[in-house]
């Protein structure tokens, strides 16, 4: 756009003359405003950060400076100790994105190529997750984890649950990923070349996909090391509601400002990481 | 589609000896049967248990509680909390958006902010209740702020800290959608900035805008980690009800009481969510 702008310009000389002193104006009010709403927005958002950096680096005594909760966070008893935890939430993301994937690239990819029809059924289950809340959706889970319970205790069952909050955020990632090419000539090629559905959808569909995949995967992982309302109500425990239970034994407790700060500083890379990405994509 | 058809009678020859008796939606079956066991199945357990009685009829009477003063409170207490912070959150979210959206496109600012957005939009819970507290907190860095575990204004904070960066994620589009045109356009009129914004600009934006602030309100109204973190003896809204309702459920005289609550709240979001969806169509017919 701005391109255009430019050669409109020089085509003719004399009124781009004019505009120019004008944009030149409106161009530093704007740069103007823009450094203000950054600076207060800056601190407003960077503040709390701060503080939690600060209060993670409290030494035994009040206003004295220490490592000691950052090394606590492989070594805090518990119980649950609180690194078994943050395994457990680890391991939870990296199931809840693979089976998220699982379950979702094949279908995509094959309402596209096969049963177009059902399309918008299938968006809307995607996006139904976004109303109804995590709060109300527990309270129809819990009977089917008391039966879920029967055969496994294990807090990794909590991604049954998981995928589901994830539906939403994966499903807009992976169709944006999908509408950026030529599903039909794709698998036309392929299918005219003798491949079956499977090799379609797998060996050549999924691979053109890999940006949007890892999209849907980051996004996956950042929203399961955020859980809490799920994991609690269903009396599991996460790394979250370890956090939770560490705060309410021991407020100010250091080392849950430490490791919040951790993990949010791991999902703020994580997205930043998928920024980076969403651009490569954009210009390949 | 049309294309899409070709390819279907395309491939027919090649698969139709082999596998006549599956018709093509088959291969939607496990996708469907996950989100029926764990996403439908859950909704018509709450609607279920929410029209039940004591000894499990189907009965109305559950619903008596949703007319119960305290109960009332919480959804008024809700609804408050989040109108108030989706109205802010909304304002000045779109304010640090069109900031964000006039700079570099490509640019490192976009991109801190963008991914800031998406972590404190989605990610808070937990973490957002523990770094308020470290900041403005009874024993807080900055100030020790007395109406800290006051509702509306404590919590509201802490809301609007992860409204804003939500608002900036969905408010985003709509501002880059705006064409530089319609600006020059206005300008070659003789228009001011202010005029732009007035008649050009604001009216384009206006469904878009309003379109968010009801998401930010649905957002408000379903947050429950970062409320329970802040205050969990205390109830003031309806998620935190559903909690305590939910933990000691057992045996008491209103055994029904958090999917009723439930229920009350999912009605509360799909009529927002469907105020919202209906804006963004209309707020799509100029911003492509």
């Amino acid at each position: 756009m701005a391109a255009v702008t430019s050669l409109g310009e020089s085509s003719l000389t004399a009124p781009a003359k004019g505009r120019r002193g004008m944009q030149a104006g409106r161009r530093r009010r704007l740069n103007l405003f823009r450094y203000l709403v950054f600076t207060a927005f800056g601190l407003f958002f960077i503040l709390p950060l701060l503080a939690t950096a600060r209060f993670s680096l409290e030494g035994s005594q009040l206003g004295t400076w220490s490592v000691a909760a950052w090394k606590q966070i492989v070594s805090y008893p518990g119980p649950p100790p609180l690194l078994s935890s943050v395994e457990i939430t680890l391991e939870l993301a990296v199931i809840t994105s693979g089976v998220v994937l699982v379950l979702l690239v094949p279908t995509m990819i094959w309402i596209q190529l096969r049963v177009q029809w059902i399309g918008r059924v299938f968006e809307f289950l995607c996006l139904l997750p976004l109303t109804i809340p995590a709060i109300v959706l527990v309270v129809g889970l819990a009977p089917i984890y008391n039966f879920i319970r029967h055969y496994q205790l294990s807090a990794l069952q909590l991604f049954w649950a998981y995928v589901i909050l994830a539906l939403p955020y994966a499903y807009r990632a992976l169709s944006a990923g999908l509408g950026a090419m030529d599903v039909t000539t794709l698998s036309e090629a392929a299918r005219s070349l003798g491949a079956n559905w499977f090799t379609v959808i797998v060996r050549v569909i999924a691979p053109n996909m890999r940006q949007a995949i890892l999209n849907a995967m980051l996004l996956t992982s950042a929203l399961v090391l955020g859980e809490f309302t799920i994991a609690y109500l269903l009396l599991y425990n996460n790394l979250q509601v370890n956090l939770y239970f560490i705060s309410r034994a021991t407020p100010n407790a250091a080392v849950i400002f430490s490791t919040s700060l951790g993990a949010l500083i791991f999902a703020f890379v994580l997205l930043l990481i998928l920024s980076y990405v969403g651009r490569r994509r954009a210009r390949g | 589609m049309a294309v899409a058809t070709t390819t279907e009678t395309g491939a027919r020859p090649v698969r139709a000896g082999r596998r006549l008796s599956l018709p093509a939606w088959v291969g939607t079956v496990p996708f469907l049967g996950y989100v029926g066991v764990f996403l439908l199945l859950p909704t018509g357990i709450v609607l279920f248990h929410a029209f039940q009685n004591q000894s499990g009829g189907f009965s109305l009477s559950g619903l008596k509680v949703l007319g119960d003063s305290t109960v009332r409170g919480f959804f008024v207490g809700s609804a408050e909390l989040a109108a108030v912070t989706s109205v802010i959150g909304a304002v000045l979210g779109a304010i640090l958006a069109y900031a964000v959206a006039s700079g570099n496109p490509d640019g490192v600012v976009r991109r801190l902010y963008l991914a800031a957005s998406g972590v404190l939009a989605q990610f808070g819970g937990v973490t957002l209740a523990f770094a308020f507290l470290a900041t403005v907190g009874p024993t807080g860095l900055l100030l020790h702020a007395s109406w800290f575990y006051d509702f509306p204004q404590g919590i509201g904070l802490i809301y609007v800290y992860f409204q804003i960066p939500l608002m900036v994620l969905v408010f985003m589009p709509a501002i880059d959608g705006l064409k530089v045109q319609w600006r020059e356009a206005c300008e070659n009129l003789g228009g001011s900035a202010w005029q732009y914004w007035l008649h050009v600009g604001g009216p384009l934006l206006a469904p878009a805008f309003l379109g968010a602030t009801l998401l930010l309100f649905a957002n408000g109204l379903s947050a429950f980690a970062t409320i329970w973190a802040w205050e969990n003896q205390i109830a003031y809204t309806v998620p935190q009800q559903i909690s305590i309702a939910l933990s000691s459920e057992v045996g008491l005289a209103n055994a029904n009481e958090s999917a009723v609550l439930a229920l009350g709240m999912v009605i509360m979001v799909v009529i927002v969510m469907t105020g919202y969806v209906l804006l963004q169509r209309r707020a799509a017919r100029w911003l492509r």
